[in-house]
């Protein structure tokens, strides 16, 4: 499945595999953004990317049976496998100068799982093999056979802090199979609350970045911001991380003139304080060298990786999904997409406060334009066997959900591409030539989440 | 009624009084996630933001297992962090609190038990506090603690234990 913005299309290729052999030629050396995907294709369906690059085992670890692959029908959800010799592999280095230097997956402090293997000569990163998919808990599976109104509160708890843009995805993507039109009021509702998702995340992102370098004002402001405008959230919507926000066909959550008030004023307040930590960061010199020429994705290995979102726009790669395929009601708001060239810490940094300052602009807008009425319609029944995307700019990036429907409003085959699965092989290619301490820095700037991707 | 931040307030001072009074130092956590959606860490990260600041209350989220007193354990358990769950649990120091936070700690929440996830952090580790919530509220999680601290006192109570 292609994207192709500038026409706003989609184009879906399809090709018939052998069912003795399962195997298709691999496309990853000509698009290097293909290689995850063919994995991911030959550990959970057994089809098998002929001439791959990377033979090694991706969503599933190498104590995975190699035959065994769970995404196929006659696999049952609960099936236990027996853990095997581990097919695990890591760069090898054969010069004594070179330090492995092994991390995680439980990590310090209060963060998701993933092992890094650093090879590093001296202080200097020279290469870095990341082992993700820790948590990968097999949802796509788990959501085979369910009810699409129940798949709906599975979708929004792939992820905790995009979990709106999850649900929405998924709503869209059933709506669309369904044929079905949200009033227009519930379109302007959506927008208004994935900008809230928006802001709470870029503005705790912000504060986060701070703590790759020990400037405890941002940490702590950043920290502060974020809970305001989470229990911004809980006031209007009942729940802190915007779950149960969405049904199927519009919204549940509505938004009085009061609590409408009461965005108006909160985030009057968030604005204010925010402004004033982004004048001290950006005019401190010692934050401005930590992060500037701190982990630079180059536009070119961001356009071979078809990297998306801030880590994307941050190194002069001009894509946002809310612009370029419009949804919800992007197309009736006005908004400035912002763009920076240097690929580093602070252009990542840079490009989340500009579009906090945006995200206040939209929601004024919104606030002033919201139309009176229904919130929800009714989803019909749904055609079985016909598949259909949704698709959301999530504070992370593009997120793209295929779903193909089943007998009985069920889900068939569902399959959910997160802004973060796109964007986790270009970390590697941002930290070589940088120095270890900095790793955690240029980690959080790209600020990816690991359940989002491993699912 | 008391306010809602009158009431936080409340829970902070009585967790403090309480470790004291159990414990008769501070606590120690160390956190796992066994596969969580990440709702349930960054709820624990907000006890640390200048809202909760449970860390001025004497409650700190330690680097090492060696240093906890208690691991708060969040997602169902993956077969990929099956390993890193009994590995951290093995090395923690006694009395080894268990705090299931969340859903999915709890029972494996929507996700339940697939090829990939065990559903339940107790199909791999005894545990000391089940805190529900999908994620649960900082609030939720401040009063895990204090359920745990008396679990506490009333183990070692039963056992006869000196308590300090």
């Amino acid at each position: 499945m292609f994207s192709f913005d500038r026409f706003r299309h989609f184009l879906t290729v399809k090709t018939l595999i052998n069912p003795l052999d399962p195997t298709f030629p691999s496309v990853a050396v000509q698009l290097p953004a293909a290689n995850w995907y063919e994995r991911e294709v030959k550990d959970l369906l057994g089809l098998r990317p002929q001439g791959h690059p990377d033979p090694r085992p991706l969503v599933l670890h190498g104590d995975w049976p190699e035959d065994l692959h769970p995404l196929r029908k006659d696999f049952p959800l609960d099936q236990h496998a027996p853990r095997v010799q581990s097919r695990e592999a890591f760069m090898r280095y054969d010069s004594e100068d070179v330090t492995e230097i092994p991390v995680g997956p439980i990590h310090a402090g209060i963060i998701e799982p993933g092992h890094f293997r650093f090879g590093a000569v001296g202080d200097t990163i020279l290469h870095l093999d990341a082992r993700l998919f820790f948590t990968h808990r097999g949802l796509e599976k788990a959501s085979e056979g369910m009810p699409v109104q129940k798949a709906l509160f599975l979708a929004e708890r792939i992820c905790g802090v995009c979990a709106l843009s999850h649900s929405i995805a998924f709503a869209q993507a059933i709506e669309r199979a369904g044929n079905v039109t949200i009033p227009p009021r519930a379109d302007y509702l959506r927008t208004l609350f994935l900008e809230l998702e928006r802001l709470y995340n870029h503005i705790g992102d912000v504060g986060n970045i701070c703590a790759g370098f020990g400037f405890a004002v941002g940490i702590s402001q950043g920290a502060r911001l974020k809970e305001e405008l989470q229990q911004l959230n809980e006031r209007i919507t009942g729940h802190r991380y915007l779950r149960g926000v969405v049904s199927l066909g519009g919204m549940r959550a509505d938004v009085t003139e009061q609590e409408r008030e009461d965005i108006y004023q909160t985030l009057q307040y968030v604005k204010k304080e925010f402004k004033e930590l982004v004048d001290l960061l950006l005019t401190h010199d010692i934050a401005i060298n930590r992060m500037a020429t701190t982990g630079i994705l180059r536009l070119e290995h961001a356009n071979d990786l078809e990297v998306v979102g801030v880590a994307a726009r941050a190194s002069g790669r001009s894509v946002d999904i809310r612009r370029d395929q419009p949804y919800a009601a992007y197309d009736r708001v006005h908004f400035h997409v912002p763009v920076y060239k240097e690929g580093d810490v602070l252009a990542r940094i840079r490009v989340r406060i500009d579009e906090v300052f945006e995200s206040f602009s939209i929601i004024k807008q919104l606030l002033q334009q919201l139309l009176d009425g229904d919130i929800r319609t009714n989803i019909p029944n749904l055609t079985p066997y016909r598949s259909a995307m949704g698709w959301c700019e999530s504070p992370r990036g593009e997120t793209v959900h295929w779903v193909m429907i089943g007998p009985n409003q069920t889900v068939y085959r569902y399959r959910v591409r997160s802004a973060t699965y796109s964007n986790w092989p270009a970390v590697p290619l941002a930290v070589k030539g940088n120095i270890v301490p900095d790793f955690p820095l240029i980690n959080k700037s790209f600020e990816l989440c690991y359940a989002c991707c491993d699912r | 009624m008391k306010s809602g931040k009158e009431q936080t307030a409340d829970l902070r001072w009585a967790l403090q009084k309480r470790m004291k009074e159990v414990l008769g130092r501070s606590l120690h956590i160390r956190h796992v996630d066994s596969g969580s959606c990440n709702g349930c860490d960054f709820e624990m990260n907000t006890l640390t933001n200048p809202i909760y600041d449970i860390q001025r209350f004497g409650v700190d989220f330690v680097a090492s297992p060696r240093h906890a007193d208690m691991l708060m354990v969040t997602g169902g358990v993956t077969r990929h962090l099956e390993e890193a769950l009994i590995k951290t649990y093995n090395a923690a120091s006694e009395p080894k609190m268990v705090v299931a936070i969340g859903a999915c700690a709890c029972s494996g929440g929507i996700f339940g038990r697939t090829y990939a996830n065990y559903g339940g952090i107790d199909h791999i580790v005894p545990v000391y506090v089940y805190v529900p919530g999908c994620p649960p509220r900082p609030e939720a999680i401040i009063e895990g603690i204090l359920l745990a601290l008396d679990r506490y006192e009333e183990l070692s109570r039963n056992k006869g234990e000196n308590r300090h």
